[in-house]
């Protein structure tokens, strides 16, 4: 893994191994040799190659601003790669299977959950942790409202809730109450801080105007 | 950590049909939600995972030559949900998405991903060897079966069918588009999904390495009205317990035509025939709606433990008429 400013954003997941590269070879040469034994099917050529199982594929990631190449395995998570990886633990591994919000990432603005996407899948996208909405060693608005409205107990959740909360606000700068709950529904909290994550997120929009 | 799997993400459908063609276990691979669970959870294998994300063509929702509507089988619940056209011309289904699970999963389960979902019984996404996983056994059918089915389990399955878009595309007269090795078909979405009794292991009428690519919806005929009222625990990520999706057309305060599909009640969205009788060519009045939410469990199989359904479906299904009837 290295990290370079300058990697271009390649989506093909272009493959490093050896025994990967000889597999690709080997499909297109099926393509050139094909007699009457062979199946149409095996011997059909593909623009993209298939990455086979247990190899790994380099990717590059923009994550906060920052562009990463690094060799991952397709069964990665982007979850797994932002903590494991990259070191950047801000994002949380609660469920891992969708139903608690503490691993809420940014994709392009919009929140979703990183114990659910591949890191092959958001190649070329915008990806934003919790670290990303430092300013410097500043707090950001939403992070500065968690702290002074009390909006967590154990903290666990509050890296999901705090991303979440960030997402709703680039949609929507002034968002309803009922807005608020909607928005913040795909997070739990077991402290049930709810209230006050409620009224931090207002308080929010208000720092962000 | 997931288990292993060869994986690609080509930019072309063709590519993608091959890549699953030569797969002996290949899947496909949208928005990820239900898939990467599934596999986490080791509810069933793939050694190959074909990801149809990056394809430019699946994506988008636009108005057709007819005046019909396109969802492109990539685009997400929330795009379904927020999208003008949808809202305006096909209410029902706008609903629907905006119903589905927790903003997160909106924002990235997609509407072709949604209608092909493994079903939510505990015993299936338990470690239950049931029949749908290929056992000699349902589980359900003695054990507890809060959430399961009162229609169309053949007794051989119980579950009940998860989507929520599912229902309003059938009831919106939706055509569900798919390419296969075998090239392009189309399949109404009242006929897409399986029932038990003709395959227990299969939730859709997919064959093996087909994929869907898009849902087309018909112009809104003259007079029409759709709606989708869910009934659940808890108001956000939990599946419907039970859920009506209309879709009716009105002349004046007449109800001309239409069709009504539920949620939460059968191994496939359950299209009830009852219903649309007791309502077609009345006007929705008091006794009409009365009878309309009597309609709706006639015939209904209730289990040892959901027969609590039955007053839900009346109750939801009356207020779902009468808020239709009002406008």
């Amino acid at each position: 893994m290295k990290h370079d400013p300058k990697a271009s954003h390649c989506q093909c997941g272009g493959k490093m191994s050896r025994r990967g590269f000889i597999t690709a070879l080997g499909v297109g040469a099926a393509g050139v040799a094909a007699t009457g034994a062979m199946t149409a099917r095996t011997a059909t050529a593909k623009e993209t190659p298939m990455i086979p199982s247990g190899e790994m594929a380099r990717i590059d990631l923009t994550v906060n601003d920052r562009a990463h190449t690094l060799l991952v395995e397709p069964r990665w998570t982007l979850l797994h790669v932002l903590r494991e990886s990259l070191g950047m633990t801000g994002t949380k591994a609660g469920c891992e299977r969708g139903e608690c919000g503490a691993c809420t990432v940014l994709i392009d603005d919009i929140p979703r959950y990183a114990c659910l996407t591949l890191a092959m899948e958001v190649q070329g996208r915008r990806i934003v942790t919790l670290e990303g909405l430092m300013e410097g060693e500043k707090l950001g608005p939403v992070q500065e409202a968690f702290l002074e409205e009390d909006a967590f107990q154990c903290g666990y959740c509050t890296p999901g809730q705090i991303v979440a909360a960030e997402g709703l606000l680039r949609a929507d700068p002034n968002p309803s109450s009922e807005t608020i709950t909607r928005a913040m529904s795909g997070n739990l909290c077991r402290c049930g801080t709810y209230p006050h994550i409620h009224n931090a997120i207002q308080s929010a929009a208000g720092k962000r105007r | 950590m997931l288990p292993n799997f060869a994986y690609s993400r080509p930019r072309k459908l063709t590519d993608a049909v091959a890549h699953l063609a030569d797969a002996k276990n290949g899947r496909v691979h949208a928005g990820g939600t239900d898939l990467i669970g599934c596999l986490r959870d080791g509810i069933f294998k793939a050694d190959t995972l074909v990801s149809i994300s990056g394809i430019e063509d699946l994506h988008g929702i636009e108005e057709t030559g007819d005046g019909g509507l396109r969802i492109g089988a990539l685009a997400t619940i929330t795009e379904v949900a927020d999208n003008a056209l949808v809202k305006e011309r096909y209410a029902g289904l706008a609903q629907g998405a905006s119903e589905v699970a927790s903003p997160q999963l909106r924002n990235q389960g997609t509407i072709g991903g949604n209608l092909c979902q493994k079903p939510r019984c505990w015993y299936y996404r338990g470690e239950f060897h049931c029949l749908r996983k290929g056992g000699g056994i349902c589980f359900a059918a003695e054990g507890d079966n809060t959430f399961h089915c009162l229609f169309g389990s053949d007794d051989v399955c119980y579950i009940t069918h998860p989507s929520d878009t599912a229902p309003n595309l059938a009831a919106l007269n939706a055509t569900v588009h798919i390419t296969g090795p075998e090239g392009k078909r189309t399949v109404a979405a009242d006929a897409f999904h399986m029932p038990p009794s003709v395959d227990v292991q299969a939730e859709t009428v997919l064959r093996p390495g087909e994929i869907v690519t898009a849902v087309t919806l018909p112009p809104p005929p003259r007079g029409l009205r759709s709606s989708y009222r869910k009934v659940r625990a808890r108001r956000s990520w939990d599946f419907a317990l039970a859920g009506v999706a209309l879709a009716l057309q009105f002349d004046g305060d007449t109800v001309k035509n239409g069709r009504v599909f539920l949620s939460g009640a059968a191994p496939v969205p359950w299209r009830s025939r009852p219903v649309e009788k007791a309502i077609i060519g009345k006007k929705l009045d008091d006794a009409t709606i009365k009878k309309a939410a009597e309609a709706s469990v006639e015939g209904a199989m209730p289990l040892a433990k959901n027969g609590y359904k039955i007053g839900l479906f009346q109750g939801a299904v009356a207020e779902e008429l009468a808020k239709i009837a009002a406008g």
